[in-house]
């Protein structure tokens, strides 16, 4: 009846899981009887789990990057006090079981559940926005595709309080994740939470293209879009291509895994190097999609805070470009170590360090925009330039790994940990962190604390030279990744020192999450309702903070590069005496219900409980359909319901 | 706004300060730990000619990079500090964002790098192949390795010995490993001596390494396996040739036989291994563990 379920899947015995588990349970129960202690149901469904505004959607997307940063770096912060700890012949106090799982769990969480929602988030709320369009292209697919991440999400924490996670790593390698050696639940949670994130992505992906290339304000040709949509555009193109490689890859593992087949497996012919080329295939592109949005985010912070046009534009889209081809061509750096001929490695090498022109030029282009630029120094300005010191350091030993004999001592070890964690902090989680604090003006109508804000970007900056370093260091002595505990004792004092980078950067997070308490208190100080607060330069802060759910009254006249900035210039604002009427998507529950049968049929198939996979599958198809078919899926928003919208929007504009 | 001596405007003494001590506390680290990497050891201390050159080619990367990685770091500092809004002595020009001549030099700098490195790359990849035989004197002894759930098989067929979690090779002597894994994937790494090579179930790899100095290595699995993976060490211990010799003699007299049975018994999951050797190693058990048609190698691991 309930397959391989079992009492014995509750971690009752093992403390710090079961420990865990109750933390998990207890939180989740608290906020649920919140809000229904406070009537806040019918609120939320309303305003949220039913909705298809694309700004919406991006601040939930956000609020769970959030939210699985913290689970993330609670799996980080455990991870470094065991190897703190457990040097000589000591075993720390995480047994290799539950280390494996942290480990694995750690990397899953922080690339598919914290950095690709943060970017799809803030690519969701900032793209229309800047097209100075009403939505995107699909508004109730861009639901189910954020409904479908969540559900991703949620089944990677079940598995801690239900059964297990994976113990293989994050990208899951055969043949250690066929059933021969995996043989539990918890490459199953891995495999079913990505198979159905990863269909939302690429939904969110397509949903974006197509949003870029059809929608765009009158008159905002190509090279009018800010680099941002050019770059969220390559970087959706790239979700498009790479994601489908992704499931494929992730379906034949779970054929081998479910029906004995044999794509994978030691025996039976099945090729295990196939994987992982084709993970890869994936996984270099993956790097892409989330550093190229930063790119365009630091664009857009660089530019507005400097009081400039970004230098050199299209030099900028050019190498935006550049790069997301670039980057399906390089995946075999990954596995130079894997005895390929040097003719093969060489070429990899070399195309590998092509990648390394494109971002040089942008590096170079975002100084010469601080070069003769007046340099405002908010807090999105500080993450900007810490990035750019701290990206090029990261470069430098990227390009380094490159180079495949430096490759053949660096691979697996702790270098190569310092290496990926140097470019996605310095680049995707700053970027992130940087548009965060850079548009919650806009989805929200007040400002940010900015002294909190600094508070964080120091702690992020230090804690990570302090956490990292070190690890480039053990690297160098020949310590490897993923090892639960050590025998040199002259690695432990570098490890001591990384735990207290990860406990500042634990300040980091804490400093951030104040900032928002603190700024939701003072709010009433900090309304903005210019809709511009930073003086910047794109069709977003054009319109009010927060924006109407139709965006725009009537839709911007784009005549050039940095529409709003040309605007400001010609002294141009409230632009229409007469307002058409539009038509807004009403809400659907689509999304929401499509991914609570999916997290059922997720659910069912890790436990092996058939039924009940079935009925969730047909459930989440009838769904889909059952909304597909209804017919009255707009709303009519009046022209004098706009005007009335706008008059108000500007009464204490033109008073100021 | 500017008075006096100090001409900064107070609010940005705080920032100033806090990033001055950051520098601080960076150098002193990055002494500290190159300090520590000499001494210790490491790829930065190798012991063999493949280390050695890939040490070298490491850094010399490293310095072509960093020839153009430092001035960008000091610019953006310097670019962040001078064209701050309250500096009224800086330039101003809002509108400039456009020069052909900048942008020609900033495609060609990072381009004529790209090309250096790729020349090294290339020469690199090339030469330091690890299935390329090395040249030496000596004749080469031919080491199979087979990693095992979760400890290291060395199999020298010539000699038709074994052991376990120690590998005992004569310096100046070019050591041509065969890889496999009885398992699943690993990475045979002696950071001391250079390059590691996965080690892959079913198939085989080639590695070339030789120890110029005596001395002890350690050596390990560079690519995760499962719950006994940081007891996957083993020792390489480097001795002169006379000294080899007699710890063959001594192999040959002592350990017990490695045949099938031995072998299942040794491949069974076991974690921290301890050394051992073995005589008597029947010739074929490496292409027989290669060979799907050898007997299953590992059991079903436990579920926990």
């Amino acid at each position: 009846m309930l397959g391989k379920l079992s009492w014995d899947a509750i971690p009752f015995g093992q403390p710090i899981p079961m420990a865990a588990s109750l933390f998990i349970v207890l939180g989740v129960l608290v906020v649920l009887v919140l809000v229904t202690w406070k009537g806040w149901w019918p609120y939320l469904w309303r305003e949220w789990l039913t909705s298809v505004d694309h700004k919406r959607i991006g601040v939930m997307y956000v609020l769970l990057a959030l939210v699985l940063l913290l689970r993330g770096f609670i799996d980080a912060i455990m991870m470094r006090t065991q190897l703190a700890v457990a040097a000589g012949g000591a075993q720390g106090y995480l047994p290799p079981e539950h280390y494996d799982q942290i480990f694995s769990a750690h990397g899953t969480i922080m690339i598919f559940f914290m950095a690709m929602p943060f970017m799809v988030g803030l690519m969701n709320f900032v793209v229309p926005l800047q097209l100075g369009v009403r939505d995107v292209a699909f508004p109730v697919l861009n639901a189910i595709s954020f409904w479908l991440t969540a559900s991703g999400a949620l089944l990677v924490n079940i598995s801690l309080v239900v059964g297990e996670f994976a113990r293989t790593g994050w990208l899951a390698y055969p043949p250690l994740s066929e059933l021969q050696f995996s043989p539990g639940v918890g490459v199953d949670y891995y495999l079913w939470a990505l198979q159905i994130s990863g269909i939302g992505t690429l939904l969110a992906g397509i949903n974006m293209v197509t949003t870029i290339l059809k929608l765009r304000a009158p008159g905002m040709t190509y090279m009018r879009m800010p680099v941002f949509c050019w770059t969220a555009l390559t970087s959706s193109m790239l979700i498009v291509a790479a994601f489908p490689i992704l499931t494929a890859t992730f379906g034949m593992l779970l054929l081998d895994r479910y029906v004995g087949m044999h794509f994978f497996t030691n025996d039976g012919g099945g090729n295990f190097m196939m994987y992982i080329n084709l993970i890869w295939a994936w996984g270099h592109p993956e790097v892409y999609i989330l550093v190229l949005p930063a790119f365009g985010i630091f664009s857009e912070v660089i530019a507005t805070f400097a009081g400039k046009a970004l230098f050199g534009y299209r030099s900028m889209v050019l190498a935006t470009l550049a790069i997301c081809v670039l980057s399906f061509m390089v995946w075999l750096h990954h596995f130079f170590t894997m005895g390929a001929g040097a003719d093969v490695n060489a070429v990899f090498g070399i195309m590998s360090m092509i990648i390394a022109i494109p971002t040089g030029v942008k590096l170079f282009n975002w100084l010469f925009t601080l070069y003769r630029g007046r340099l405002r120094f908010e807090v999105p300005l500080l993450w900007a330039i810490g990035f750019m010191v701290t990206f090029v350091v990261g470069g430098l030993t990227g390009v380094l790994m490159a180079v495949p004999p430096a490759d053949f001592v660096l691979h697996n070890s702790l270098f190569l940990v310092a290496h990926f964690h140097n470019v996605i902090i310095g680049a995707v989680v700053f970027g992130a962190m940087a548009g965060y604090y850079y548009w919650f003006p806009k989805a929200f109508g007040f400002t940010l604390d900015k002294r909190l804000g600094a508070v964080s970007f120091w702690c992020w900056l230090i804690g990570f030279y302090l956490a990292f370093t070190p690890l480039y260091v053990l690297g160098l002595l020949g310590m490897t990744r993923r090892m639960q505990h050590y025998a040199e004792p002259s690695w432990q004092p570098y490890l001591i020192v990384a735990e207290v980078g990860a406990l500042i950067i634990l300040g980091g997070i804490v400093a951030t999450i104040a900032q928002l308490v603190v700024s939701i208190r003072t709010r009433e100080r900090r309304r903005d309702l210019t809709g511009d607060p930073w003086n910047a330069r794109t069709l977003e802060w054009s319109t009010a903070s927060p924006p109407p759910a139709y965006n725009f009254a009537v839709l911007p006249q784009v005549e050039s590069l940095d529409a709003f900035w040309a605007m400001k210039q010609r002294g141009l604002r409230a632009p229409a005496e007469e307002y058409e009427s539009i038509e807004m998507p009403r809400n659907s529950p689509n999304g929401f219900v499509t991914a609570f049968f999916a997290v059922v049929t997720g659910f069912a198939m890790i436990w092996h409980i058939w039924w009940m996979a079935i009925l969730g599958l047909t459930c989440a198809v009838l769904t889909l359909l059952a909304f597909g078919w209804m017919e009255r899926v707009e709303d009519q928003v009046s022209g004098e319901q706009l005007a009335e919208a706008e008059r108000a929007r500007l009464r204490p504009m033109d008073a100021a | 706004m500017p008075t006096g001596a100090d001409r900064r405007p107070a609010r940005w003494r705080a920032p100033e300060r806090a990033r001055l001590l950051w520098l601080r506390t960076c150098a002193a680290l990055a002494a500290a730990c190159l300090v520590g990497s000499c001494r210790e050891a490491g790829v930065l201390d190798p012991q063999g000619p493949i280390g050695s050159a890939e040490r070298l080619i490491l850094l010399n990367a490293t310095a072509i990079m960093l020839v153009v990685v430092l001035p960008v770091i000091v610019l953006t500092l310097a670019f962040a500090w001078w064209y701050r809004a309250s500096n009224a002595r800086a330039v101003y020009w809002p509108d400039w964002s456009y020069s052909g001549h900048i942008e020609l030099v900033v495609w060609s700098i990072p381009a004529m790098v790209v090309i250096l490195l790729a020349a090294v790359g290339w020469i690199g990849s090339h030469e330091l192949d690890p299935a390329l035989k090395l040249k030496a004197n000596a004749r080469p002894i031919r080491v199979e390795v087979v990693s095992l759930d979760w400890k290291w098989l060395f199999i020298y067929p010539e000699q038709q010995v074994a052991a376990v979690n120690q590998l005992v090779i004569p310096t100046g002597v070019p050591v041509e490993f065969v890889l496999t894994s009885a398992t699943v994937m690993n990475s045979f790494f002696v950071p001391q001596l250079g390059s590691q090579i996965y080690t892959m179930p079913g198939m085989t790899t080639r590695l070339n390494l030789l120890a110029a100095r005596p001395g002890d290595y350690p050596g390990l699995s560079a690519n995760f396996s499962g719950d006994g993976f940081s007891d996957m060490r083993f020792l390489v211990h480097a001795v002169p040739a006379t000294e080899f010799a007699s710890w063959l003699a001594r192999t040959r007299e002592a350990g017990p036989a490695l045949n099938a049975d031995a072998y299942s018994q040794l491949a069974r999951p076991e974690g921290s291994a301890q050394a051992r050797t073995y005589s008597n190693v029947d010739p074929n058990l490496f292409e027989q563990i290669v060979n799907p048609t050898a007997p299953p190698a590992t059991a079903a691991r436990q579920e926990h």
